[in-house]
């Protein structure tokens, strides 16, 4: 069919009807901040929405070459959105199946000679038709051995992925520093990846919801001034080394969990409600070391 | 001579995108495909090379073509390959479907023998011409 420029073409309607909305929607209720890398997964759904509304009206319109690598630092949702990006494209049809291959260094490259390539190539088959996800991609790549077998791993993935875009998108994610230094050195990779997108660490009061989520998902809560105490022990421990954005709330959440554990542990001898069981007070926060730290460095 | 086995052998050569649609079936059933090629054209030669490892993990077609391609780059024309699927069901353990997805440029056939035996009994054999040349550099 050839494009007839005059046909009216309602967008509204097309839009409705892929659950694009539903899609983006749902991200924006899930995943906390992120902004700048929701307005990329917003482009790219348009993107996609319009290609495939070219191509129903005769309009010609390719398949984009949709590879992506993730950047940012520690903690800040990299692998979280990408294990969500193979169900956002498999729902606007752009790949065939949801399934994500999440793989490393370890999974790709060989411990000796023709090793690599049979390993890298079942990998890649293995992700076909989905999408392939290659964690701390950087390690592939390890300029100090030069007779490294992540080079030649290098060469069958940026092979492939030019010459099979349609059946595979390949998602590099890795620390923003280290990938810089990774795709200097492979300049082919940063022209076939297509988005680069930036993950920006999370402020406090996005941090304090990834908090509150994470206590939902396994019906936990913080009563009032533990929400309190959790907020200054987030202020607390962003200034201490080793801050990995909601890693670093994960764990200390955890910890709070143990805390919270033995305190009821210890006064089992009286009748306890039900609700002590899921709720964390201020002590089980108080109690961690960020604390100590903080207030040893107001003294010194 | 045309030789056919397996499914489809009634029908002609399949298209990539109808050998496409079987591998998709096949995956849907949960059988895992192969590819093997060989040079050998006697009807009775069952056990072919395998062309790399049985694909147990392939959830879509494309990873098969992509190893079509690459055994094609090395046996187009000169082999006959073909893919089968693999159903690993307890009871079933066996190959479910297998077809010819390539034959050589040039099939020149099979020659009849008849042996004379004694009391006038013909014993029949059937050698291809093929086969007069070493493996690997038959066709």
């Amino acid at each position: 069919m050839d494009a007839n420029p005059d046909t009216k073409i309602d967008l509204d309607a097309a839009y409705l009807r892929s659950g694009v909305a539903e899609i983006l929607d749902e991200l924006d209720r899930e995943l906390v901040g992120l902004r700048p890398v929701k307005l990329r997964i917003r482009e790219i759904a348009a993107r996609l929405l319009i290609d495939r509304l070219r191509r129903e009206f005769g309009a010609g319109g390719q398949a984009p070459t949709l590879h992506m690598s993730f950047t940012g630092n520690p903690g800040t949702g990299k692998t979280t959105v990408a294990l969500r990006m193979a169900d956002i494209l498999h729902r606007l049809g752009y790949i065939r199946t949801n399934q994500l291959v999440s793989v490393t260094r370890d999974d790709l490259v060989g411990q000796y000679i023709g090793h690599t390539a049979p390993k890298t190539k079942e990998i890649l088959k293995k992700a076909m038709g989905g999408v392939l996800f290659i964690d701390e991609a950087y390690y592939l790549y390890r300029p100090e051995n030069e007779r490294d077998y992540g080079q030649e791993s290098i060469e069958i993935l940026l092979q492939v992925m030019e010459q099979r875009r349609d059946d595979l998108v390949v998602i590099l994610a890795g620390y923003a520093d280290r990938m810089d230094r990774f795709f200097t050195a492979n300049p082919g990779f940063r022209s076939r990846v297509a988005h680069h997108i930036d993950f920006p660490d999370y402020g406090d009061e996005e941090l304090f919801a990834i908090a509150e989520k994470m206590l939902a998902s396994q019906h936990d809560r913080f009563d009032d001034g533990a929400a309190a105490a959790f907020r200054d022990y987030i202020a607390a421990r962003r200034r201490q080394p080793h801050f990995a954005n909601a890693r670093s709330i994960r764990n200390a959440l955890d910890r709070a969990r143990l805390r919270q554990a033995v305190r009821l542990f210890e006064g089992r001898g009286r009748p306890m409600p039900v609700s002590d069981l899921i709720t964390l007070v201020a002590d089980d926060i108080l109690r961690s070391r960020v604390f100590d730290h903080a207030r040893a460095e107001e003294q010194p | 001579m045309h030789i056919t086995q397996g499914t489809f052998s009634f029908l002609p050569a399949l298209s990539d995108e109808q050998i496409t649609a079987q591998a998709k079936y096949c995956l849907e059933k949960g059988w895992s495909l192969n590819i093997e090629f060989t040079d050998d054209p006697h009807p009775r030669n069952t056990y072919w090379e395998m062309w790399g490892t049985p694909m147990f993990d392939l959830k879509d077609p494309a990873g098969l073509m992509y190893e079509l391609a690459e055994c094609r780059k090395v046996h187009a024309g000169r082999a006959y390959i073909r893919v089968s699927a693999f159903d690993a069901t307890p009871g079933w353990e066996s190959l479910r479907l297998s077809f010819i997805t390539d034959r050589p440029a040039e099939e020149p056939g099979f020659m009849l023998e008849r042996q004379e035996r004694g009391g006038r009994m013909i014993a029949y054999t059937t050698r291809a011409y093929a086969a007069d040349r070493p493996a690997g550099a038959r066709y």
